[in-house]
């Protein structure tokens, strides 16, 4: 296991320490999002929509092996105008934007 | 000891109280925000405000907490205008109790024009009186737009001093906007949404611990009220020092927050209860 250059904020941890205080739990939720692939896929047929679209989207950007996955995969699941919609309808939020519009 | 920056207690137990109390929690400040429903009148947000300034403070000394609040109407009750300018309206005359620390959580919920002008409104308001701000952004899909939406409303009042303003529940994709245009950030730590103890400390590891604070934001849905010592685990957990997590948890939310001049984190003798409300 390789050693991590050592961060100003994060001083003592070296990459190897990170896998030993963390790979347990992650392979938990990795399971976990196995496990709720394999629950849509039982519930039988269908089509996906913009919200599991974009959840198998940000599933290949974990493995792009580029840095700062989780603020890429957050820009890919926002709403990327740029200007304020003319009235709210609703107050909830989905989870991640629909590219084909919105229900407000 | 640390201190908890957006809490919303009125939602919250007396054992949620105890906890966090035997957790180290010293001071809080409470946000006004939405209640889960529309008030049907303004009186309805009068009737708020004086919980916020009276009763909600007097629950909170019961446990050793110093309890300051904000006031406003939130985002998610700006869709009409004019009811949201009659509750401005009852503002001012609160502004005067001793808890009260700003404006806030004011900020956009899903974008809409109703809701800037709303937002705008109270930022004129906090402009006016020389206020602090605490700023709520979106949920989920629409957080990267609100929060470049509302930083570049508050651009447009050149009083506001943007140290004086915090923008709150910043995650990965908006952080880096809120603190490159010298702004004080918050993190809120929730179990689903928003951020968990293990991002946000990512976040000050990425970002550094300059202006940034972390918040249970505990409230009547999902949530954690103890998540703040949670985060300190967390931060002990990687061997950070112990000086940095009192920064972070303690230090940074009393820099903030001193400059409205009412806040303290001193420590309180708990009160006994008044049996004569």
């Amino acid at each position: 296991m390789s050693e991590a250059t050592p961060n100003l904020n994060h001083p003592s941890m070296t990459r190897a320490q990170v896998v030993d205080a963390y790979f347990m739990e992650h392979r938990a939720r990795l399971l976990d999002v196995a496990a709720f692939l394999d629950r849509i896929d039982r519930a039988g047929s269908g089509t996906d929509d913009f919200r599991m679209n974009a959840y198998r989207g940000a599933i290949a950007l974990l493995l792009d092996g580029k840095p700062e996955r989780t603020r890429r995969i957050l820009e890919l699941l926002s709403d990327p105008s740029t200007t304020p919609i003319a009235a709210a309808h609703v107050k909830g939020a989905t989870g991640a934007h629909n590219p084909i519009g919105k229900v407000h | 000891m640390y201190i908890d920056p957006h809490v919303h207690m009125v939602s919250r137990s007396t054992d949620d109280y105890v906890h966090m109390a035997r957790a180290g929690c010293v001071a809080i400040t409470e946000p006004a925000f939405w209640a889960g429903y529309d008030r049907s009148s303004p009186q309805g947000f009068f009737d708020y405000f004086r919980q916020l300034t009276e009763s909600e403070p007097r629950r909170a000394a019961q446990y050793g907490i110093r309890h300051h609040t904000w006031l406003c109407i939130n985002p998610k009750e700006s869709e009409d205008p004019v009811f949201a300018r009659e509750v401005i309206a009852l503002i001012p005359e609160f502004l005067k109790k001793e808890n009260v620390l700003g404006i806030g959580e004011i900020g956009l919920n899903k974008n809409s024009r109703n809701e800037m002008e709303i937002l705008e409104a109270h930022l004129q308001l906090a402009s006016d009186h020389n206020l602090l701000v605490l700023v709520h952004t979106p949920h989920l899909e629409d957080k990267l737009k609100g929060t470049l939406l509302i930083l570049d409303a508050i651009r447009r009042f050149p009083k506001l001093d943007p140290g004086r303003v915090l923008i709150d529940h910043v995650e990965e994709h908006t952080a880096k906007h809120v603190l490159d245009r010298g702004f004080w950030c918050g993190m809120t730590l929730y179990p689903d949404t928003k951020c968990t103890p293990q991002r946000a400390v990512d976040i000050i590891e990425t970002y550094g611990s300059e202006r940034i604070w972390m918040n249970s934001a505990g409230d009547w849905g999902h949530s954690d009220p103890i998540a703040v010592p949670k985060a300190q685990m967390e931060m002990r957990r990687r061997g950070h020092l112990e000086s940095l997590v009192r920064q972070v948890t303690f230090g940074n939310p009393q820099r903030f927050l001193s400059q409205s001049g009412r806040f303290s984190a001193e420590p309180l003798q708990p009160t006994a209860p008044d049996i004569t409300r």
